[in-house]
């Protein structure tokens, strides 16, 4: 038997001081390079609590997206203990699809006489987009290939998200292209005397409503109760009477809407679309999917949230006090540095313990 | 008498694999409404296989099965529990995430009268008065008793005409086993045919009408219960007990 041979093999493993020698060095080394970076930055008063605040809502802003990308791959590991990496490609399909909507609108000036409307047009052709685009791969590329090994269908992931990739490069080619204005998402608000720039204060607020609405139809609905039942146990959710090949096409469905609704609302941060704007994006929301704890709902709003924040402020409050010329360039490290951090220290994230995996 | 009319469930020469591993050899039984018939044999002698064949959770890769006269060997679970059959699984395997109501409604998830509903869910909560005081709790942090109930609940709110059972008993104290099969009894009595799995053969047969040994995927002995109570090496010969 193989199994007692292994875990004894583990068991050494562990026993073994040089692991946590080095764990324990590397932790130590990342605490004091963060509390002296920072205390270098704050003793050097570049920035004003001002600008912090705007670094922190800035974070928020941008958190919120990754959080509405990241329950997508919650939901999908949740039910098929899988992660599907052309979920960015989701994403930027359906932001990629609405910018032509946007510019049509923006041409024949019915953007700015009814932003309302051509923004709940934008919305929703971003949000069906990506939907299809979900479900169809979750149909030709995923369900062949349910019950083989784990790596496969990740491979597949892989090859999915560049063949989506590169047919919108190929289509609408390589160049980035800028999203057109919509003049009452220009300038700030003032909230609770503080001033902040208002699609920052639409992408939050849209995130909240999009995540309250997710989390009561997951735990509210007869198909959320479906999707809880089949993430559980498969086969006697079958025996339940539930369509599970249904239930996991629903699940592809929601993560691609809220997919095609983060579409939008990182438009409105970042104001334009290119055919790669799905990479980081994604990336990031499966680094805050890990962060929450991946399967949970929740963990992925503040996975998201939480990782937004320490990507905004980290490389300025830990690195410019240390001299590195400019810092929020570095925000990808901050961000992969996490993932990296989080899998070696707390691999079932921050809210709790790993999932019990089934294959 | 009822052996005039045909049985609500015919396995007819039924076999079935786990891959090279030949779980079921040509097995044929019988339910008829209204009875309770068990399924004993020892460890590994393919009882629970035989259920989760019917219900098309494994294939099988010959012979024919009827319920309620149609065939439903080819029939995806789905289909086959929503004409009325469904199981109360091996290790109860319950949601655990989800509270003590939550599975009691996913009983009923092919049904739509909610009145009805709501009038099973009564009757498991007459049956099992404890599970109406932990409504509320999360099904995995009931006691092994309480999950066992609820698991013979949450089979009976999908209101079944044929409810499978296997080891509806297994890890439960004496006196719960006895309890169970109290219940067993009145499920039937309230118009409920019962294909029952057990390893206590004894207290199996005494609630039975009519019983079938399996060994090793084979049919070996179909009997009345009574005659089954009364045949001579029954434990030592076909169920491998030490009784
Ligand atoms: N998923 C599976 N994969 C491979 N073989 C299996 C599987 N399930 C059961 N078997 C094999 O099929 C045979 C019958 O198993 P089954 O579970 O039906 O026995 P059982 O009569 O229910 O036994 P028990 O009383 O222990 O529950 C056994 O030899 C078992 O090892
Ligand atoms: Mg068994």
């Amino acid at each position: 038997m193989t199994a007692p041979a292994t875990s004894s093999r583990r068991l050494r493993f562990e026993r073994l001081p040089l692991r946590r020698i080095i764990l324990i060095s590397l932790s130590i080394a990342i605490v004091y390079g963060v509390v002296a970076g920072s205390a270098a930055t704050l003793r050097m008063g570049t920035f004003t609590a001002a600008d912090w605040r705007s670094l922190v809502i800035n974070g928020i802003a941008r958190g919120s997206v990754y959080a509405l990308i990241a329950i997508g791959y919650t939901l999908v590991y949740g039910i098929l203990f899988m992660i599907n990496f052309a979920h960015g490609e989701v994403f930027m399909s359906g932001a990629y699809t609405a910018f032509f909507v946007a510019v049509a609108f923006g041409r024949s000036g019915y953007l700015n006489a009814h932003p309302l409307v051509s923004i709940g047009a934008i919305l929703i052709v971003s949000m069906v987009t990506s939907t299809l685009v979900a479900v169809i791969l979750e149909r030709v590329a995923y369900r062949p290939l349910r019950g083989a090994p784990r790596l496969v269908p990740l491979i597949t992931a892989i090859g999915a998200s560049f063949f989506l990739q590169y047919t919108f490069r190929g289509l609408y080619g390589a160049q980035a292209r800028a999203y057109p204005t919509i003049n009452v998402l220009q300038g700030t608000w003032t909230i609770f005397g503080v001033e902040i720039l208002r699609t920052q204060v639409i992408v939050v607020v849209a995130a909240i409503l999009l995540w309250i609405a997710l989390f009561t139809f997951v735990a509210k609905t007869r198909t959320g109760r479906s999707m809880r039942a089949v993430g559980e146990d498969r086969e006697i959710a079958a025996l339940m009477g539930i369509n599970v090949d249904r239930t996991i096409v629903a699940t592809f469905a929601i993560g691609g809407a809220l997919a095609g609704a983060a579409g939008i609302l990182y438009v409105f941060l970042f104001n334009q679309v290119i055919f790669t704007m799905g990479f980081f994006p994604g990336i990031k929301a499966f680094t805050a999917a890990v962060l929450g704890g991946i399967g949970s709902v929740t963990g992925a709003a503040m996975g998201g949230l939480l990782l937004g924040v320490l990507e905004a402020v980290g490389p300025n409050l830990f690195l410019t006090g240390v001299g590195v010329p400019s810092p929020n360039q570095l925000q990808p490290v901050v961000a992969f540095g996490i993932l990296v951090l989080v899998l070696i220290f707390l691999p079932g994230g921050f809210l709790g313990a790993p999932e019990e995996k089934r294959a | 008498m009822t052996e005039q009319q045909a049985p609500i469930l015919d396995l007819a020469s039924v076999s079935a694999a786990y891959g090279p591993v030949r779980a079921l050899e040509e097995v044929s039984l019988e339910v008829r409404t209204g009875e309770i018939v068990c399924l004993l044999g020892s460890n590994a002698a393919g009882k629970s296989t035989t259920l989760r064949t019917i219900l098309g959770m494994t294939r099988a890769h010959a012979g024919e099965i009827v319920f309620d006269g149609e065939r439903i060997e080819r029939l995806s679970t789905q289909e086959i529990v929503s004409r009325g059959l469904t199981m109360v699984p091996e290790n109860r395997r319950l949601f655990g995430k989800m509270t003590v109501r939550e599975n009691l409604a996913i009983g009923a998830n092919l049904r739509k009268d909610k009145a009805a509903i709501q009038a099973d869910v009564d009757r498991v909560f007459g049956l099992f008065p404890r599970l109406k005081e932990r409504i509320s709790q999360k099904a995995g942090t009931l006691s092994g008793g309480e999950q066992q109930m609820l698991a013979i609940g949450r089979a009976l709110t999908a209101s079944p005409k044929v409810l499978l059972m296997d080891e509806p008993s297994m890890g439960l104290a004496p006196i719960l086993v006895e309890q169970v099969f109290d219940t067993i009894k009145e499920i039937n009595a309230q118009g409920v045919t019962i294909l029952l799995v057990e390893q206590n053969a004894h207290v199996a047969l005494s609630i039975a009408d009519r019983g079938y040994v399996l060994q090793t995927g084979r049919i070996v002995l179909a009997d009345t219960a009574k005659a089954l109570l009364e045949h001579p090496n029954l434990s030592d010969a076909y169920l491998g007990e030490l009784e």
